[in-house]
């Protein structure tokens, strides 16, 4: 319980211990308390930004979904209508073709009922004069009797 | 307790556990280590106590390498063991700087980081079993060895003045003389209460320092005389002895938090005596 010399020992050595931490211990600590701060503010302005990144990116997603739901049921109501189409002129040409067709038979038919009526009117014509040369052999001459002949063709 | 000190009465050993290691100069002239009171009054001022300064440097030492060790091998990523430990007590004691410190000085958290981790070490000391250094010492010649450097007044007295110089300093520095005079005399009365000023601003200042190093000194001092006259206990029979080892733990646990607490209140009082001396008005 003396006062002595040790005061001034423990003061001088108070002094030397202060000025050590403030030399060496103090500011590396605090450098990197701060450089850890930082560290993590950053990380966590990163992890916001992420996050802010994700729900736009989610958003988007959504968005091309819908428009992509919405192409592909508009392509399937094109290829429907063009399917529609198709159908539609395949109808119409086979009508188109089964009438040009038909015509084409009924003019073919006209024309061999002609070409028969023709044939038959050229066989009846050779027929009767045939005939006719036959009774009238004696008698009439083909050349006098040709306006006879002729007008008596085109009244059969 | 061993055998010497068995043959010695109760207020013996209190008077020896309160002895400090002295060395000084002997009443024949030579300069040697005192054996009893009588020579360490003799001696004078110029004389050392040896336990003290051991034991206070070997632990500012302590602090100031392990600290300065982290210190080197910092890493910003995660830290680990001793630079959580250590990151934990900075940050702290860098809280306690913001809270009560409105000026600027690169000064005043390392100088509160020391002090209270200096002081927290040297306290903890009080929680060694009273008799183990002591004995040990004995039985290897020494006579004396008092271990918590708190319960010398040396020692509080001498951090206390350490603080004073560096309140006056900063006063005179962030003042001027002229300011830091005129503090003194002219508060709070104005020039006319000159005497009473000096008077009331004379012992606020002063009263400083002493309350500074007497509250750690007195708390500390009381704990380890606690300590002694419990460890008196365990000589007198079984019983007490068994009761008297009880006692020495529930004072031991209760004991923690003074020497936590009074390295807080040194360092809180610091930080806030260093502020006062970089305000303007007070």
């Amino acid at each position: 319980m003396n006062i002595n010399a040790t005061l001034i020992g423990q003061s001088i050595a108070f002094f030397l211990f202060v000025w050590f931490t403030m030399k060496f211990v103090w500011p590396p600590i605090m450098a990197a308390l701060e450089a850890r701060k930082k560290l993590i503010a950053d990380g966590l302005a990163a992890a916001e930004r992420g996050k802010h990144e994700q729900e736009l990116a989610e958003k988007a997603a959504k968005e091309k979904l819908v428009e992509a739901k919405q192409q592909a049921a508009d392509i399937i109501a094109l290829a429907q209508k063009r399917a529609n189409d198709i159908v539609d002129e395949s109808k119409d040409k086979a009508r188109t073709e089964g009438e040009r067709l038909l015509v084409a038979a009924n003019a073919e038919i006209d024309q061999e009922v002609n070409r028969a009526k023709e044939q038959l009117r050229g066989q009846v014509v050779n027929l009767a004069v045939a005939g006719a040369g036959r009774i009238l052999n004696k008698e009439i001459d083909a050349k006098a009797h040709e306006n006879l002949i002729k007008d008596l063709v085109t009244q059969i | 307790m061993a055998s010497e000190t068995e043959a010695l009465t109760s207020s013996a050993y209190i008077k020896h556990h309160l002895t400090n290691l002295t060395y000084g100069q002997l009443p024949d002239g030579t300069w040697g280590i005192a054996h009893g009171q009588e020579e360490i009054a003799q001696m004078g001022f110029w004389a050392i106590h040896v336990d003290t300064m051991l034991f206070s440097l070997g632990l500012g030492a302590l602090f100031l390498f392990v600290f300065s060790r982290v210190a080197k091998n910092l890493t910003t990523g995660v830290p680990s063991g001793m630079q959580n430990f250590v990151e934990w007590i900075v940050e702290f004691v860098d809280t306690s700087v913001r809270g009560s410190f409105t000026g600027k000085n690169p000064l005043v958290a390392p100088l509160a980081l020391t002090v209270f981790c200096w002081i927290l070490l040297m306290n903890l000391m009080d929680l060694v079993p009273v008799d183990w250094i002591p004995l040990l010492a004995q039985s290897v010649g020494i006579p004396y060895m008092k271990v918590v450097p708190t319960t010398d007044p040396n020692a509080t007295f001498g951090m206390a003045l350490g603080v004073f110089w560096l309140i006056l300093f900063y006063s005179v520095k962030m003042k001027g003389v002229g300011g830091f005079v005129g503090e003194l005399t002219l508060q709070p009365f104005g020039k006319f209460g000159l005497p009473v000023n000096i008077f009331l601003e004379g012992v606020s200042l002063i009263s400083k320092p002493i309350s500074l190093a007497l509250r750690l000194f007195g708390n500390l001092y009381a704990g380890e005389m606690i300590f002694i006259l419990i460890a008196v206990m365990f000589s007198t029979s079984a019983v007490m002895g068994a009761f008297g080892g009880l006692l020495q733990l529930g004072w031991a646990i209760f004991h923690i938090l003074i020497v936590l607490l009074q390295a807080f209140i040194f360092m809180t009082l610091t930080i806030v005596y260093m502020d006062m001396a970089h305000q303007e008005h007070h």
